[in-house]
Parts: C-alpha cells; sequence; structure tokens
C-alpha cells in the first residue's frame, strides 16, 4: 500500500477522487440553493489565502480555509439582508482574486507558482497533501451526512424548518463552513479558477438521474470521481493541464446526459 | 393550558410596522381563522408562531413540546431538486411507509408516494403539504392560506378535508384566508386583522361587527365582499391605529360589494 503511493500518479488519483467524492453532494446543493456565484466568490477568494499563507510563512491550507471562511460567512451575512446579490457577488469575488493575485506578486519567486494556483498541480500532490485532502474531504462527507435531513429542509423552504425546530441559518453556516474546506483542499487539485465547476457540473449531470436529493448526490460523487480519473487518464496520454482536463471531461458528461435527457422527454412526448 | 399565547406583539421590517400589540392565545382544540386584507401582516402573525420571525417587541410563547403541523402558503421546489413524495414526507424526520401512507390517506390523495412532488396538481400538491403536516400528530395546525391557486371546489374540498381532519386529530387549528365564505362558518373564533386586531369573536359576531364591515363590506354578512386593497399607503404609520371603532383608516382601500 505505502509503495503503491510512491506513484505520483496514484497519489494524483487518490487526491482527485477524494476531493470529487466531498465537492459533489456539496455541489448538489449549491446547485439547489441557487449558490454557483456563492462557490466561485468563495473560490477565488482563496487566491488571496495563498498570498497571506505564502507572506506569513503558514500552511496554504490554512490560509485558504481562512480566507474562503471569511469570504463566505460575508457572502451569506450580507444575503440574507437582500443586497442585489448577483453585482455585490461579481464585484467580491472578482475583487478578492485580483487582490490575491496583485498580493502574490509582491512576493519574491512565487510568481512561477501562480500556474499551480489557478490550476492546480495534482500530479505535484504529495503524502502529506494527500492526508490533508482526505481528512478535509471526510470533514465535510461527515457534516453533511450529520446535518442531511435539515440541511435538505431548509432548502426546501426556511418556514417549514422553523416549524419543525430548525434554525435555517445554522444550516447555512453548515454549507458555508463545508464550502470553505472543499475550497481548501480542492485548490491544489483543480486550482481556484475551477473549483466551481467540480461543484456544480457533477450535480447538475446527476440530475436527469436521479428521483430522490440521495440519489442525486450519490450519482454525482460517482461522476464526479470518474471525471477525476479519466481526465487524469486524458492529461496524461495527450499531455494537457490536469485540472482543466478533469473539468473538460465532467463537462462532456454533462453535455451527454442533457442531450440524452432531452431526447428522451422527446421520445416520451412524441 | 394555552398552546400559544402572544402578549403586546410588534413586527417591525425596516420602518414598517407590520403588526402591533397583538394578543391572542389558541386553547386546544379550538378552530380559529384571521381574516384580514393583503399586507395586514396575516403571515407575519404565522411566522412570529413558528419562531420564523423574532418579535420587535412582545412576547411569543408556545407549550413546551408544542407540536406543530405548518402548511405553509407556497412551496416553491427548484426544479433542480428531484423530490418525490414519499422522500417529502420523510423531511425533516423519517417515518416509515405505513405512517406515510396513512398520513396521505387522511389528507385526502390517491396513491401517489413515488410521483415527484413537480409533477402534482395544485390541489395533490396542497394535501400532500397538509399529510406532511399531520405526520407529527400535531396539537395544532397551522395553515397559511392554504387554498391559494385552487379553484373554488377545489378549496371547499380542501377546507371540508381540514375539517375531517381535525374531527379525527382533536387538533388546534389556526388558518388565514381570504375566502370567508367558505372558511368563517367552521370556525369558533374569527379574528380580524389589520396591522392589529380590529376585531374578534364568534363568525356571527365578527360578520355583523362594523370594524369587519369596514373592512370588507357589508352585503350577504360580508360572505360575497370583494376587497380591493390599493397599495398607495404606505406602513409608516404615522397616524397610529388609534381611531376607534370601525377601523376606518381611509387607506385607498376600496370595498365592494358583488352581491349588489
Amino acid at each position: 500500500m505505502m509503495d503503491l503511493l510512491d506513484s505520483f500518479l496514484v497519489r494524483a488519483a487518490l487526491a482527485g477522487v477524494g476531493v470529487a467524492l466531498a465537492a459533489a453532494p456539496l455541489g448538489c446543493f449549491v446547485v439547489w440553493r441557487r449558490m454557483a456565484y456563492f462557490g466561485d466568490a468563495t473560490a477565488h477568494a482563496s487566491i488571496l489565502g495563498v498570498a497571506l499563507a505564502l507572506s506569513f510563512d503558514t500552511s496554504i491550507f490554512a490560509g485558504v480555509l481562512a480566507t474562503s471562511l471569511v469570504m463566505a460567512t460575508t457572502v451569506s451575512s450580507l444575503s440574507n439582508r437582500g443586497y442585489a446579490m448577483d453585482t455585490l457577488l461579481g464585484v467580491m469575488a472578482h475583487s478578492a482574486l485580483a487582490f490575491g493575485l496583485v498580493a502574490v506578486s509582491f512576493l519574491q519567486g512565487v510568481r512561477i507558482d501562480l500556474m499551480a494556483y489557478l490550476f492546480g498541480d495534482i500530479l505535484a500532490v504529495g503524502r502529506a497533501d494527500l492526508a490533508v485532502i482526505w481528512g478535509g474531504a471526510a470533514l465535510v462527507l461527515l457534516l453533511l451526512w450529520a446535518r442531511w435531513s435539515a440541511l435538505l429542509t431548509a432548502t426546501l423552504n426556511p418556514d417549514l424548518a422553523y416549524a419543525a425546530g430548525i434554525d435555517p441559518k445554522r444550516e447555512q453556516m453548515v454549507l458555508t463552513v463545508a464550502l470553505a474546506l472543499v475550497v481548501a483542499v480542492a485548490i491544489k487539485v483543480v486550482g481556484v479558477l475551477l473549483i466551481a465547476a467540480l461543484l456544480l457540473i457533477p450535480a447538475a449531470t446527476a440530475r436527469p438521474f436521479a428521483n430522490t436529493p440521495e440519489r442525486m448526490a450519490l450519482i454525482a460523487a460517482i461522476i464526479g470521481a470518474l471525471s477525476a480519473l479519466g481526465g487524469l487518464q486524458l492529461a496524461f496520454t495527450f499531455d494537457t493541464p490536469t485540472g482543466p482536463t478533469i473539468v473538460c471531461l465532467a463537462a462532456v458528461l454533462f453535455a451527454a446526459s442533457s442531450l440524452g435527457d432531452t431526447l428522451r422527454r422527446a421520445a416520451m412526448r412524441g | 393550558m394555552s398552546l400559544v399565547t402572544l402578549k403586546g406583539l410588534s413586527v417591525r421590517y425596516g420602518g414598517n410596522t407590520v403588526l402591533s400589540d397583538v394578543n391572542l392565545s389558541i386553547e386546544p382544540g379550538e378552530i380559529v381563522t384571521v381574516v384580514g386584507p393583503n399586507g395586514s401582516g396575516k403571515s407575519t402573525l404565522l411566522r412570529s408562531i413558528i419562531g420564523a420571525l423574532k418579535p420587535s417587541s412582545g412576547d411569543v410563547s408556545r407549550a413546551p413540546g408544542l407540536r406543530i403541523g405548518y402548511v405553509p402558503q407556497k412551496l416553491h421546489i427548484d426544479p433542480t431538486l428531484p423530490l418525490t413524495v414519499r422522500r417529502f414526507l420523510s423531511l425533516p424526520a423519517s417515518v416509515s411507509d405505513a405512517r406515510a401512507e396513512d398520513a396521505l390517506q387522511q389528507a385526502g390523495t390517491g396513491p401517489l408516494a413515488e410521483r415527484q412532488m413537480s409533477d402534482l396538481s395544485g390541489g395533490q400538491f396542497q394535501r400532500v403539504l397538509l399529510a406532511r403536516a399531520l405526520l407529527n400528530d400535531p396539537q395544532l395546525l397551522i395553515l397559511d392560506e392554504a387554498t391559494q391557486g385552487l379553484d373554488q371546489p377545489g378549496s371547499a374540498a380542501f377546507y371540508q378535508q381540514i375539517a375531517t381532519v381535525r374531527a379525527q386529530l382533536d387538533c388546534a387549528v389556526l388558518m388565514v384566508s381570504h375566502e370567508l365564505h367558505v372558511v368563517m362558518a367552521a370556525s369558533d373564533r374569527v379574528i380580524c386583522l389589520n396591522g392589529h386586531i380590529c376585531c374578534e369573536g364568534e363568525p356571527e359576531h365578527v360578520a355583523s361587527a362594523p370594524e369587519y364591515r369596514a373592512l370588507f363590506g357589508t352585503g350577504t354578512q360580508g360572505a360575497l365582499a370583494l376587497y380591493r386593497h390599493e397599495h398607495n399607503h404606505s406602513h409608516d404609520h404615522a397616524h397610529n391605529h388609534d381611531h376607534g371603532p370601525g377601523c376606518d383608516h381611509n387607506h385607498g382601500a376600496t370595498t365592494k360589494d358583488m352581491a349588489s
């Protein structure tokens, strides 16, 4: 087993699958609650976390987790106050990214590595990274598992949740924390620009095949894991950047799923 | 003891006072109907009772361990969320198939446990919401304009179902409605709301009360009053609701008697 982990490809595969398994069920909530831009903003802010972590010489994971958490909390508290969310999120997502990029440029000798943070560097995943990724992923899954029913009820309708003694604001906070965790573990795998894709695309792909929320989350996890493994294989074969290749494969699966669904509906009508 | 007691409840949104100084208690087993024009704070009242809104002042107290069955005004289910009726009934607490089947029967639906919520008709959807509200064997059933979007026979049938359910469960019912003619007769108590409680009492009493007539018109005991509420008044309540009986607020509201 330990020998297996010596192979960078095996480590990359495990990292990809780990992130995909955590991102998929969380991605379902992002889709159901229409939080797509929310995921983007949190992910983009994390480059600022990278800059901070490098300048203060702490772990990237901690820096990213902290900034993601701050960003996600800010956005979710603003959204409760009824601001014009799409504009505000757009401003926050892109300015966080821009500030992050500028901050990184101040650091000596980091400029070369920037691409690794923007698009991920899954082939450079070490044993320690792997431990962080699987630890983070397990934490996210545990969190979602423990709160699943309450999260679903709050997602469906806040008043239904209140009447059942569930506080929808607390459930929102659970999702916020889970999102920050996923961003922090996914940055090494797909980079800040493509994390939201890993959340959304498998969930959207799974939708036509699911008749319950649980099944959708399960299918999304399978699709996410397949995309990670297949994308890794394709990137190796065609010598393409790995993170983007994983997302490309997920997108192709989404297109196939949507097309299949459209044809099926047409056939049912015809 | 009372299931729910409101003492001096006031709710403000921003600068708007939606409810002011509402005192109300609901006793076990009684049917209470809240009537009032649009924007009179009916939904706000219900949402305060279920704990979704914090009162700006005053106090909401629920009996310890009170089981509430809540049927919301409308429930939008995002099309990206796949949800069967059966799965919906198990939210948030998981229930057995037999229990789910019972509740659906009680709410008067056919066998549609495996149907998607998004495929249901308006009437079926409301009944499924009712079935879900019955699952925790509620002491208090709260319905917020539960028949919105149903046609006349549909809503009449729905209220019939409520009466049947209440007779079986012996629970208290608190409901909000526009449809006075359908609802009032079945109520033990009617509360006429317009930012505050204008009048309350037995249906016959309320229907003949001047405050009620001021809001809903006088023809056929107000049974067929069509209320038009022009939204050109602000609820800043600079004019305080202290102008005595009649509730004649001069809100720019017009009442029109359909029967005449």
